[in-house]
């Protein structure tokens, strides 16, 4: 494998890793939550992907746009039923709600589908490539790519030219005046959650067609998300898609030098960079 | 003729620290008032309660007849009244445009405050849009949070300590849009620290010390030795 | 009007507490005794208590008294256990002379732990000790001599001669199995007795004030010139070490290691946090209560495989949500009752009547 060709790999794989991540900075922009089950509600919209693929037929494309409605939904009622009331001054309320969240999903995963490990069959698509020169970039791959670029994107918009984005970023101020100015931080915060659960969707169809994954795989999913967003630096969303990048670059590179050192390359770049720089290369917040 | 808005007995309390002891007010459409006394007399406890910040007793706050005391403030809102709160509150991570529009978030359809408006008002503020609102200066700031309040179109405008921390000269600038708000059809409730500024603006005036009104009466019945006793707390009066 | 000053003394001592230190005097003496008077599986079991105590102790004193919220501290059990291993198989040390040189060994991984994870504010503080724990796995799975990725056995004779194994059979005719169960057991009781009495000590210090202040204000407390970042350094390192000497232990008795297994984050993580906070974090009492109640549940529901977890991280969650201060918490908010107590109360003068600890931690 030529050099170049493990430096598109690896920004290829570290979209997927900004994917994780732009859900996860979401939540933390708006409402300073950590949501340690955010691994696990990867792996669980995979699930959800995986029987609307395998048990209606869809195609992948196509489960994704049926299960980012439910995904949202679903984000909503979490955050308003159960975690708006863990939030406060405190930071152990919501970390351990969560946390048990986590291992709650895991486990009715682990008792629903079994520990073995699945793969969503995206077709002919699978082993579609592209030529670049001398490069050849699987057509999935790219499109999550691509797919990433348009989330980060469109992240941006909604929160910064949309009257929802004001909310958000008022809310995130100061959530006493905001709701001075009508707004609700309980809807808001359940928006975002939401919001970020149709991420999550889009983060699940790339994870569940490139790779296989198991009802354990959230936690190494929430552990990329969160080394993308630490690279990266708080609150820049562009950022994350750096970070994301750096990560899969370095994880490529480890396993080119060797195949058991991909997963600790990633971790290696990441301290590395808490190293030099604790705020993270872009970071924009000011917390 | 029930008025716009009134509190009975209304009692606040920041956990076991009761903070209001039965405050009676009450404004009617159109009318300005205001309300002074010394520091830590209650005053923007009083804002915070009336505005919903502060949860009280359902029939402690009454809108036209109608018990409010227990709505969170989104819904004090949309019962039309906004309010500016004590040191402006701004949004630092929005624009002065986005501060204003903010305001406008859940609008009420009837009124006549837009963007335009505002920057009619307050001329400044259009030149100052694009600017992240904590980069104005203390008075520009001010004119930005009045604007927001009056973005929703409010029947009832609280303003909460607006000349706290401003020079004299811009804090004449910002009274100075009070005729024309109050010609929007708003009735208004200032909270002031500063009494000549008060009574010149209002035609009634409650005077609170440690969580209680302790005069009240018209602007122009109220004798400076009446305020200063009710202010410090020498003995009390009632006027109508 | 005369004014009469009273006599103040500041006391942590309650009426419970004296009471409550004759009840442990008895059951600690019971608990020297009890490999002779229950049947070895019992005092298996009996050892996983004690070890688990340790950890939720450790995670209590970390979380509950320090604010600092990890979900890494399989780090330290995994880097215990495997330091042990090590200096048995490599150099031929005595399984029990390696456990306190595991315990230094936690220690020290904590320095270059804290050094990046303290870097990082409160929740992601959380996911930094546990990336530093897989960081610490997989370089462990490297380590070929140690078995690498699939892991190793101690050998035989290593348990078989350990220090004081021979003593026990010479003194009491125990099997070499049943001695090495006694021993490991009896560690694990004076570990634990040591852990609570060293937090004990901690929180009624000086330093335990100053830990209380940095908890409900960090910025007020470093005002009156409690230096914050210094003490959750040490209770830190504290915790990093009772962690690696319990991993250690832990791993003595199971005389079998792997990467995935000492490091595993359901085990020594997972379990820790539910055991301290359905027993009710931020007090001494909960770790108990709640390793006895996570000790029934599991052999209650152990045969229902992931149902088991499950159920225990919505009790976590419903407990955290109705019930943040656990089951003790409750309980002591409605009795008064402390057994530990680490609140400072003034005894005497005017307000002699306010014994009863309030809900003001």
């Amino acid at each position: 494998m030529s050099f170049i060709d493990t430096i598109v790999q690896g920004v290829l794989l570290g979209s997927l890793y900004a994917l994780f991540a732009a859900g996860l900075s979401l939540v933390f922009g708006i409402m300073r939550l950590v949501n340690l089950a955010h691994g696990d509600l990867i792996v669980l919209a995979a699930f959800l992907l995986l029987v609307l693929v395998t048990g209606l037929g869809l195609h992948p494309f196509l489960a994704a746009l049926v299960a980012a409605p439910l995904m949202f939904g679903a984000g909503w009622a979490l955050q308003y039923v159960l975690l708006n009331r863990t939030l406060g001054k405190d930071v152990l309320p919501p970390l351990l709600v969560t946390f048990g969240l986590s291992i709650v999903i895991q486990n009715s995963l682990l008792e629903g589908f079994s520990a073995d490990s699945r793969r969503i069959s995206a077709g002919a698509l699978e082993t579609a490539s592209i030529g670049f020169g001398p490069v050849t970039v699987g057509f999935m791959p790219l499109l999550g790519f691509l797919s990433a670029v348009a989330v980060i994107v469109g992240l941006n918009l909604l929160i910064y030219r949309s009257a929802i984005g004001r909310a958000f970023r008022a809310t995130s101020d100061d959530a006493v005046t905001a709701g001075l100015m009508g707004i609700r931080p309980q809807r808001i915060f359940a928006m975002a959650t939401g919001l970020a659960m149709v991420v999550v969707t889009i983060a699940a169809l790339y994870l569940g067609t490139r790779a296989n994954f198991d009802p354990t795989a959230g936690p190494a999913r929430l552990i990329y998300a969160f080394e993308a967003v630490i690279i990266g630096g708080l609150g820049s969303l562009w950022g994350t898609l750096a970070g994301g990048v750096i990560l899969g670059v370095a994880q490529t590179l480890g396993a080119a030098v060797n195949p058991e050192w991909q997963i600790l390359a990633g971790h290696l770049a990441f301290l590395a960079v808490l190293l030099i720089k604790p705020r993270g290369l872009f970071p924009r917040a000011v917390d | 003729m029930t008025a716009l808005l009134e509190t009975r007995g209304l009692k606040a309390f920041y956990g076991d620290f009761q903070a209001l002891f039965g405050v009676d007010i009450s404004v009617a459409k159109g009318e300005t008032i205001a309300i002074i006394g010394a520091n830590g007399a209650g005053k923007t406890t009083l804002m915070r309660a009336i505005s919903g910040v502060l949860a009280s007793d359902p029939d402690a706050i009454l809108c036209r007849g109608k018990p409010i005391g227990a709505l969170a403030a989104p819904d004090i809102l949309a019962h039309g009244i906004a309010m500016v709160p004590e040191g402006r509150r701004l949004f630092p991570s929005l624009t002065v445009e986005e501060n204003l529009l903010i305001g406008a978030y859940n609008r009420r359809g009837c009124g006549t405050w837009t963007l335009e408006g505002v920057y009619e008002l307050f001329p400044v503020l259009r030149e100052r849009r694009s600017n992240p609102a904590t980069a104005l200066s203390g008075g520009q700031q001010q004119m930005v949070a009045i604007g927001r309040a009056l973005m929703s179109n409010p029947e009832l405008l609280l303003c909460d300590e607006i000349s706290l921390g401003l020079a004299p000269v811009v804090v004449r600038d910002i009274y100075a849009a009070f005729p024309r708000i109050r010609a929007s059809g708003a009735s208004i409730v200032i909270v002031e620290q500063d009494i000549g500024q008060a009574l010149k603006v209002a035609s009634r005036v409650y005077c609170m010390m440690e969580g209680r009104i302790t005069l009240f009466g018209r602007s122009e019945e109220l004798s400076r030795d009446q305020i200063h006793a009710a202010y410090f707390g020498a003995e009390r009066h009632e006027l109508h | 009007m005369s004014i009469a000053i009273p006599s103040f003394k500041v006391e942590t001592r309650t009426r419970a507490s004296s009471f409550s230190a004759l009840i442990g005097a008895a059951v600690l003496a019971l608990a020297v005794a009890a490999p002779f008077l229950v049947p070895r599986g019992a005092v298996q079991d009996l050892f996983f208590i004690l070890t688990m105590l340790v950890l939720a102790q450790s995670w209590n004193l970390l979380a509950g008294y320090a604010g600092l919220i990890s979900v890494g501290q399989q780090a330290f059990v995994g880097f215990g256990a495997y330091a042990m291993f090590g200096a048995v198989i490599l150099f031929g040390i005595d399984p029990i002379v390696a456990i306190p040189i595991a315990g230094l060994f936690g220690a020290l991984l904590a320095i270059p732990t804290a050094f990046f994870t303290f870097r990082l504010y409160g929740p992601y503080f959380a996911i930094g000790t546990w990336v530093v724990a897989e960081v610490v796995r997989l370089l462990l799975a490297q380590w070929k001599a140690l078995g690498g990725g699939t892991g190793t056995s101690l050998p035989r004779e290593a348990t078989r001669d350990m220090a004081g194994v021979g003593l026990l059979r010479d003194l009491f005719g125990m099997k070499a199995a049943e001695a090495s169960d006694a021993l490991t057991y009896w560690l694990a009781l004076v570990l634990a007795a040591a852990t609570i009495g060293l937090i004990y000590r901690l929180l009624r210090s000086k330093r335990g004030l100053g830990l209380a202040a940095v908890r409900d204000n960090e910025q007020a407390a470093r005002a009156v010139g409690v230096d914050a970042r210094r003490t959750k350094a040490l209770v830190y390192l504290t915790t990093a070490f009772l962690t690696g000497l319990a991993g250690a232990l832990i791993y003595v008795q199971k005389a079998r290691i792997s990467p995935d297994a000492a490091f595993s984050v359901t085990d020594w993580t997972a379990y820790v946090i539910f055991i301290v906070v359905i027993g009710g974090i931020g007090t001494i009492e909960g770790p108990i209560v709640g390793v006895v109640i996570f000790f029934l549940l599991q052999n209650l529901l152990s045969d229902y495989g992931s149902w088991y977890l499950l159920m225990l991280g919505l009790i976590g969650i419903l407990i955290m949500l109705f019930a943040p201060r656990g089951l003790w918490g409750a309980f002591s908010d409605r009795t008064g009752i402390q057994l530990f107590p680490v609140r400072r109360m003034l005894v005497g003068g005017p307000l002699a009547h306010s014994h009863k600890g309030g809900p003001h931690g």
